[in-house]
């Protein structure tokens, strides 16, 4: 679901193929029938933005048949934890939960915690503009209290324990619901139930596959969470052949979050320190509770070790290892508000590497005029990219918002070595890290990354050498001593000291477990310690699993700890032993006193199934021999978040933020708590309850064809890739061809109150309409590649996407939206300004469009309205 | 056993009817089209490998078929079928979805047109595009017959030169440009060519082409380079899912029975072998397929023939004709000489 995996990973797609061909069964759900679908055993059309309607419906399926694999779910799930009296659920609340806030359209989550834990009321709204969600990402928030004195009923029959809240909250999840909401038949719905189900348990497994069609929503991270409760609840979670995969937008996106570009983390997910953070001891106690357990706990040897390899031999233990030099976080600095924030002219300096937003971003417009507003702009890439060359050449000049002769940015463009120009790590989607060589030498004037930064780096020390300025300490003391091959620095030494060095020994440490909080090691990212393990450079393997078993132990390497299957503990019962010998992965064996198999075991090796913890133990000491969910707080893994999402415990059916439906099941019809930005230059389509939705009657959705490269840069300039896609069009149902006069490639264009776009048409049974609620929904699709610059040019189709963003993570959501569709071409210059504020009147649009978040229980607060320097007609 | 012979039929060892000793075994290409996702790294590949030159950035609408058909400068061609039809068990979700007919006919029409006029390098000076012979209709959805859609499938094939064991290009190159390698392949020596254009019309499938640039003839070489360094053809290479397989011509003959039996048992009782048969019109291809429709749906000619095949016929007319010419003008002078 929400993946069009041939398309867009198909190189991963070779392993679909083999398991076809050893008998598995292959379901997609989509809206559209895809290169993907055409492999599937079933297709499943789905409207774009209700799959949580429709696991929800699953989840009701297995629950109300007695379907989920209870052994699995009682011992290592929190089914049985008994939640808090407080708690409501959106079933008492008409769509929200309890803590909802209306003026800062964001929760208290007090109320979600597990009973007998006195959780502090907290204000919601800090945590929501510094996405501190996505800081809990890889361990899960506090539970508060010490897991010890945890209410549980182990029968799951107490109506307050998570098991029975999950039902109730799923109950009116039904078949029918779900052919009501998503357009699937209630036939095909329970087909995919059947099949899901009877394919899961002790001896069998099921894998969930999901890409940025489940991410790019408003309510997105709960997408996520209601698949891991579907796999929870059918034990798919740590056992082969199960699990939830994530496939990444590009080759190493997983290693861009592992080791950020994200301004609210760190390396190795541990978070950005806040304002409130006066010190590192106080930072430290937010990170990790005072009694929790699991890994975590060693979070001080985590960030000692990092704050060590940041600034070297300047961070000692007297001056709390340089914690003061770290920025601080006091708000939203993602990136669009960062965009929104240089148009506002807040913003002056700009630095673009390896990526396009003038066609890959949301709202290009908005991302273009942005640019055209700052002093200068570092663009570093393959080729002369849209966000180098728009002070020229952008659809703004042509209608007359952006003038050549008076844009005052000042664009430094600097051409980028290519992957094979260069030495270097992927990270790809399975955690792991693959190595490769430089090919061929970069030509000209093409340098790293490494490079680039490496030599910044070296200018600036050199430019603040004599400042006596404080400001300038934490530039002055960076350890900035890389080795260097030639004039490049050495990739491998990076990954050194990404590793982990003893700095007493001056050797690479052989994992996390080695990192000291004592600043006698430096570590740049600990869970890629063990990656140079013994001073070997571990992700350079290449043993095919030809000869080292199915899980090609030996090929690169897998944080953490070259572990291929996450929470494999789970694979075995609680006893220790395998689930079936069918599905065995890694168990206890008692007589070696360790645990053992195919896989290295995600447990302490000599850590009995049956341990018991000591009274008052904490971090990894406080695991039980069965929390197989070992960086969880409480050990186990979540039915029911009881913190740390800031759109509530369990997912819920939101209609998207632009939707031409009523939302069927609550009074609440979008997230309450998702991000919108109400400004002149970012409106929204009108959704329900609002008037006037019909304005712009077809759902929208957009993604990537296999022959071209997200934003294009990599492809749209080679002859090869873009003949094969050589133009820009808009996929509709023969359907919606007849209802709109619309003809096979010829021209057409879709709009939005953003802005209207030209495309070729292509008519195919591809695409077919829903019955919705008794009405016929169109979807339409398009593929976003194109631009103006390259061998085959196009209208930017992003720039019909407005921002609304995901609460938990800042995720624009660009996979559903509201359109019209027209045949012919799209008005030319100042005129195309006239036509899309035409649209925005009829439909009645103000920037208090879609503001007004809250629409349960009588609420009728706007949620986010911006003033803007800038008069522009949205009326 | 049949007699073999260098015109038509089965030849086991086409290398070693060259002239080839000691040769290494043929080799050839088994796609299987029941895998292949459409990605179309084959054809990129082949082009980077062999320096093909890009032909054309034209939307041709042909599904996701944009290359159009196999030329001079398109030695891989990725077809994208779009069909009112299941795949053997495949569910397509249409059943009670508000749908009405089908739109393929009417799209295929609209390419057919466009196809025409499409730039494509040799395409006027050769093959012209194949009319699959759909009928017309009007608008996208006026179609009558069927009131809705209940089924659908996306077929995709890589279409390469078939290497025929009775090559037609092959044996009416006057200049020898064309030769049968030590591998049993087929190919163009592009500093030989003279471009008369003979191949272009001797080829039963309408795979080799001249360009425009300088007429010479070019098609797929199964990366023969490649082949002599002991490296797989490009396209194969790059192939992910496995869809073109390269090898041993009979290793991949038996594979490809397997894999027809495993799809017949599997529910899919369309799937057929194109280009198997040693007993075909061609002697069996180099190249060959494993089909989900009929060849013509892919653009392939269902009954591809040689046309040496029919040579011995041919010249036992031209001999019986010029038989009688002989006797004809020899009864004339003799007659002549009575006077």
């Amino acid at each position: 679901m929400g993946s069009n995996m041939a398309e867009a990973h198909p190189v991963g797609f070779q392993w679909v193929i083999e398991a076809k061909a050893r008998g598995a069964k292959v379901i997609h759900i989509d809206p559209r029938f895809t290169r993907t679908s055409a492999h599937a055993d079933q297709h499943v059309t789905i409207r774009a933005g209700t799959d949580i309607a429709f696991l929800g419906g699953v989840i009701n399926h297995i629950l109300g048949h007695d379907l989920d694999f209870r052994e699995y779910v009682r011992a290592y799930t929190n089914a049985s934890f008994l939640v808090n009296e407080r708690f409501q659920d959106t079933e008492d609340l008409d769509g929200l939960f309890s803590g909802y806030d209306p003026h800062t359209a964001a929760y208290d989550a007090s109320s979600w915690s597990y009973a007998g834990v006195t959780a502090q009321e907290r204000p919601g709204d800090h945590a929501k503009e510094t996405s501190e969600p996505y800081r809990h990402g890889a361990k899960g928030p506090f539970v508060e209290e010490g897991p010890g004195e945890m209410e549980a009923d182990p029968t799951l029959e107490h109506p307050r324990c998570v098991f029975q809240v999950l039902k109730r909250h799923f109950a009116r999840y039904t078949p029918e619901m779900v052919e009501r909401i998503c357009g699937v038949p209630q036939e095909l719905f329970l087909d995919v139930c059947r099949a899901w189900t009877a394919n899961s348990g002790r001896e069998r497994t099921t894998a969930l596959v999901y890409s940025v069609g489940w991410t790019q929503h408003s309510v997105g991270a709960q997408y996520i969470r209601a698949g891991s409760i579907v796999q929870l609840l059918l034990g798919n979670i740590g056992r082969p052949g199960g699990g939830i995969y994530a496939l990444r937008g590009h080759a190493s996106i997983q290693g861009s979050t592992d080791v950020p570009t994200l301004f609210n983390l760190l390396p190795g997910y541990l978070p950005m320190p806040d304002v409130a953070h006066e010190d590192l001891a106080g930072y430290l106690d937010t990170v990790r509770g005072p009694r929790e357990k699991g890994f975590w706990g060693d979070a001080d040897a985590y960030m000692v070790s990092l704050l060590k390899e940041y600034w070297g031999e300047a961070a000692t233990a007297e001056n709390d290892y340089c914690f003061d030099y770290m920025p601080r976080m006091n708000g939203d600095h993602g990136t669009y508000r960062t965009v929104m924030d240089m148009n506002d002219g807040k913003v002056f300096g700009y630095f673009l590497l390896g990526q396009n937003p003038a066609v890959g971003s949301a709202h290009g417009r908005l991302q273009r005029l942005g640019m055209a507003n700052l002093d200068w702009l570092v663009v570093r890439d393959l080729a002369m990219i849209e966000s180098a060359s728009f002070w020229k050449d952008a659809p703004e000049v042509e209608t007359g918002e952006i003038a050549t002769e008076r844009c005052r940015t000042e664009v430094f463009f600097f051409p980028a070595a290519s992957h094979v120009e260069k030495a270097g790590t992927f990270t790809q989607t399975q955690r792991m890290l693959q190595w490769r060589d430089q090919a061929v030498a970069p030509s000209g004037d093409q340098r790293s990354e490494l490079w680039f930064f490496y030599q910044l780096g070296l200018r600036l020390k050199e430019r603040l050498a004599g400042s006596t300025d404080e400001r300038d300490r934490p530039v002055q003391d960076l350890a900035w001593d890389y080795e260097t091959e030639g004039d490049e620095p050495s990739a491998s030494d990076v990954l050194r000291h990404m590793n982990g060095i003893d700095l007493r020994t001056g050797r690479t440490v052989d994992g996390y477990f080695d990192l000291k909080a004592d600043g006698s090691t430096a570590c740049g990212c600990w869970i890629y310690s063990g990656v140079y393990a013994g001073e070997t450079n571990q992700a350079r393997r290449r043993t095919p699993h030809t000869r080292t078993g199915p899980y090609d132990a030996e090929w690169g390497w897998t944080w953490p700890l070259n572990r291929r299957v996450l929470y494999n503990r789970a694979s075995a019962d609680p006893d220790g032993q395998p689930w079936s010998e069918r599905k065995k992965l890694v168990w206890w064996d008692a007589e070696a006193g360790e645990w053992t198999g195919h896989d290295t075991p995600d447990f302490e090796r000599t850590k009995p199934p049956h341990y018991q913890p000591a009274e008052g133990a904490s971090g990894p000491d406080a695991l039980s021999g069965s929390d197989a969910f070992i960086m969880m707080r409480d050990g186990k893994a979540w039915l029911f978040a009881p913190a740390g999402l800031a759109d509530g415990p369990l997912p819920t059916h939101y209609e998207p933020h632009e939707s031409p439906m009523r939302n069927l099941l609550y009074g609440q019809q979008a997230n309450p708590v998702r991000k919108v930005y109400g400004r002149p230059d970012n409106p929204s389509n009108p959704a329900p309850p609002e008037a006037h939705g019909e304005v712009f009657p077809y759902v929208f959705t957009a993604a990537r064809l296999t022959e071209h490269h997200t934003a294009g840069a990599m492809s749209r300039q080679l002859p090869y890739l873009a003949e094969l896609q050589p133009a820009l069009f808009v996929e509709v149902s023969p359907e919606l061809a007849q209802e709109r006069d619309l003809r096979h490639l010829e021209w057409a264009h879709v709009i939005t109150s953003r802005t209207a776009v030209d495309a070729r048409v292509v008519v195919t049974d591809r695409m077919a309409p829903l019955r919705v609620d008794d009405r016929v929904v169109h979807q339409v699709w398009m593929p976003y590649h194109w631009g103006t610059t390259g061998l085959t040019t196009g209208d930017v189709v992003n720039d019909l996407i407005g921002v609304v963003a995901d609460p938990n993570v800042f995720i624009q959501e660009s996979k559903v939206l509201t359109c019209d569709v027209r045949p012919g071409r799209r008005p030319r210059g100042p005129a195309l300004l006239e036509y899309v504020a035409d649209y925005r009147r009829r439909a009645g649009i103000t920037p208090e469009t879609g503001t007004r978040i809250a629409t349960a229980g009588g609420h009728t607060e706007r949620a986010h309205i911006e003033s803007h320097d800038r008069p522009e007609d949205a009326s | 056993m049949t007699r073999e012979n260098s015109f038509h039929g089965p030849l086991t060892d086409p290398a070693a009817d060259a002239g080839h000793r000691d040769h290494p075994p043929r080799v050839g290409f088994f796609t299987d089209t029941s895998v292949c996702i459409g990605c179309k790294a084959c054809e990129v590949a082949c082009k980077e490998w062999n320096d093909v030159p890009e032909d054309g950035i034209d939307l041709l609408g042909m599904s996701f078929d944009n290359t159009g058909m196999l030329g001079a400068s398109s030695w891989r061609h990725v077809a994208f079928v779009e069909q009112e039809r299941p795949l053997g068990r495949q569910d397509a979700g249409l059943a009670d979805l508000p749908v009405g007919p089908s739109g393929t006919e009417a799209t295929t029409e609209v390419v057919a047109d466009a196809l025409e006029v499409a730039k494509r390098g040799g395409g006027d000076l050769g093959t012209a595009p194949v009319d699959l012979g759909f009928p017309s209709f009007g608008l996208p959805g006026a179609a009558t017959g069927v009131e809705s859609r209940t089924e659908f499938r996306w077929l995709m094939s890589s279409d390469v030169c078939k290497h025929c064991t009775h090559a037609g290009c092959l044996d009416v190159c006057p200049t020898g440009a064309l030769f049968r390698t030590e591998f049993g392949t087929v190919v163009v020596q592009p500093d030989i060519c003279n471009g008369c254009g003979y191949c272009v019309s001797g080829c039963p499938y309408g795979v080799i082409d001249r360009r425009p640039v300088d007429g010479r003839a070019w098609k797929c070489t199964m990366c023969y380079d490649r082949l002599r360094d002991g490296l797989e053809p490009a396209c194969a290479k790059a192939c992910p899912t496995d869809s073109i397989q390269f090898g041993p011509l009979d290793e991949l003959r038996e594979r490809a029975d397997r894999r027809l039996a495993a799809l017949h048992e599997a529910g899919v009782p369309e799937a057929q072998l194109y280009g198997r048969d040693p007993e075909d019109g061609v002697g069996g291809d180099g190249a060959f397929f494993l089909l989900l429709d009929d060849p013509e749906v892919y653009g392939l000619p269902p009954d591809p023939v040689v046309p040496t095949r029919d040579l011995v016929s041919i010249w036992k007319h031209v001999g019986l004709a010029a038989s009688a010419l002989v006797a004809a003008s020899a009864a004339v002078f003799l007659r002549g000489g009575r006077r």
